[in-house]
């Protein structure tokens, strides 16, 4: 049998796992994506003021929709992104799957938020109200609060090995317990259905509304991606600076402590 | 530019809300990585050096 | 298996004979539900309406303030690291101490609700469904409440932060403790659809807080 020493072909993941080889791909990666995302971002932008029609009901406030929507998809995604994340860091124990979470939590927040400030923004012309208890409001509002939980422990904690471990452990709890929460804000909001509630996006979007809808989701994917990748390079710089500081806080005091010994 | 009807307040404020909260994290990232980019050429101009490029070295 | 009970029989012992803890948390649970009225007024039907929010949301919070302790008083003295290196699974530990914290807390709090109803002029025939749901649901607030235990147990501020943690997974029991109430008290949907969810959510919470705070635990002791 011939002997072949290929090199184990390495799945994508592994292969990032090296952090220095993760910097040189993202490096390259990073610049297409936020241009992509930025491109995308103004042609939505276009479609939205120049292109696409009124809705027959709501007229211009759909307006609002364009952002409003991708942005609470967003916060949803980031979570899921967290969650893969904290799976990936204690199961696999892939090294930047701590940074990927730790880099995603805040943005997921931001666009968690930027998804409520819009939707309440909407609610005033449309229900008269900046907040009303809807389920999908209310869902999102909880979810913020576990985007705020899982950034305060990991600030709380010095040790940020520690950090990193138990930031997963409550990631992946939240994560478990996310549907049921999700199922039984539901289930209150039925119990207490408001008289009249304008669905937000109607039974079927009308395909000259869709379009933008869909270049626009993309296109602030593109821009979450961008960020997130930023932000783990950031993430992995500070570590480095860390861990360097450290070294040489080390070498300094190898170096005075013989002194002091003799 | 073009009438946004009677809530155009409501639609350019969601969108300026957006546009601040967008500006202000992909501006802290910036901030942040030149920061730590400074700090860490700093340590090197210094001689500290990494441990894989120390040990490439001697 | 007799390890759990001894441990779980020691924990009690350290509650009752310390019985500080469960004091205050009975005292917090009586004087939150007392304020109540001073704050949203003494209109007997308005709170007779919000009676059973305000005992369900007053019981969460002060079973809140009892859940630190579960672990701090063994993980100062060392005995944590004794337990989780012991032949006892972790997951079996916690889930003592979680068991231990139900009965010297939850139990207590939830025998209390119907004397603090009567501050509120709860509806008669509330009052037996009032205990029913407290008893199925507390075993929900401790267990998740262990997670949020062991997370916060290194943290700095970590009491402030627990319940930042927690309160978000206690939404579920809220909703349908009080849904299976106000079913009971002629709501619009079933009782018993309400009341096997909250149990169910008690029994999945029993799995899934003495796993997560075992492998909490055990980044910590290592």
């Amino acid at each position: 049998m011939t002997q072949t020493n290929t090199v184990p072909q390495q799945s994508l993941t592994q292969k990032l796992a090296n952090p220095t080889r993760f910097m040189q791909l993202s490096a390259k990666l990073m610049p297409w994506m936020a241009g992509a995302a930025v491109a995308l971002i103004l042609y939505a932008l276009y479609l939205v003021f120049f292109v696409a029609p009124d809705d027959y009901q709501q007229g211009q406030t759909v307006k609002i929709m364009y952002i409003h929507v991708p942005a609470a998809w967003l916060g949803m995604m980031g979570y899921a992104l967290i969650a893969i994340s904290s799976f990936g860091y204690l199961v696999f124990r892939h090294p930047l799957a701590d940074v990927s979470s730790k880099a995603a939590a805040p943005l997921g927040a931001a666009f968690a938020f930027l998804a409520l400030a819009t939707g309440s923004l909407w609610g005033k012309p449309m229900w008269g109200t900046y907040w009303v208890w809807d389920a999908r409001l209310t869902s999102m509002l909880i979810l913020l609060f576990l985007y705020f939980g899982l950034m305060a422990l990991r600030s709380a904690i010095d040790d940020e090995a520690l950090a990193g471990k138990l930031c997963a452990v409550l990631g992946l709890v939240g994560v478990t317990i996310l549907p049921i929460i999700k199922f039984s804000v539901d289930w209150w909001n039925t119990l207490h259905q408001p008289a009249s509630v304008i669905r937000m996006d109607g039974p079927t979007i009308h395909s000259d509304l869709l379009w933008p809808l869909v270049v626009s989701a993309i296109g602030f994917s593109l821009l979450f991606f961008a960020l997130h990748m930023k932000g783990m390079r950031n993430e992995i710089l500070r570590r480095r600076l860390r861990s360097l500081t450290m070294a040489e806080v080390d070498r300094a005091r190898s170096v005075s402590a013989p002194a002091a010994a003799e | 530019m073009m009438d946004l009807g009677p809530h155009a307040a409501f639609i350019w404020a969601s969108y300026a809300i957006y546009a601040v909260v967008l500006a202000g994290v992909i501006g802290w990232l910036v901030w942040d990585g030149a920061r730590l980019k400074a700090r860490l050429s700093d340590l090197e101009a210094r001689g500290v050096s990494r441990r894989s490029r120390a040990a490439k070295e001697n | 298996m007799s390890a759990f009970w001894t441990l779980l029989k020691r924990d009690l012992l350290l509650q009752v004979r310390e019985g500080g803890a469960v004091g205050t948390a009975l005292g917090f649970y009586l004087v939150v539900v007392a304020m109540m009225p001073l704050g949203l007024g003494p209109d007997l039907n308005l709170l007779s309406r919000i009676a059973p929010g305000v005992l369900w949301i007053a019981l969460l919070l002060a079973a809140l303030l009892s859940l630190p302790r579960i672990f701090e008083a063994d993980d100062e003295d060392g005995s944590l690291e004794v337990i989780a290196t012991g032949d006892l699974p972790l997951e079996l530990a916690t889930a003592a101490k979680a068991l231990a914290h139900w009965i010297s807390t939850g139990i207590p709090l939830a025998l209390l609700a119907p004397i603090l109803g009567l501050l509120l002029n709860l509806d008669i025939a509330a009052y037996p469904v009032l205990v029913a749901t407290m008893l199925v649901g507390t075993p929900a607030i401790s267990f998740l409440g262990l997670v949020g235990a062991a997370l916060t147990l290194r943290a700095r501020r970590g009491g402030l932060l627990l319940a930042l943690l927690v309160l978000p997974l206690y939404i579920p029991t809220l909703i349908f403790g009080i849904a299976a109430i106000s079913a009971a008290t002629g709501g619009p949907s079933g009782f018993q659809a309400s009341f096997l969810i909250l149990a169910a959510i008690s029994l999945f919470s029993l799995v899934i807080g003495p796993v997560a705070a075992a492998a909490a635990i055990r980044f910590q002791t290592q």
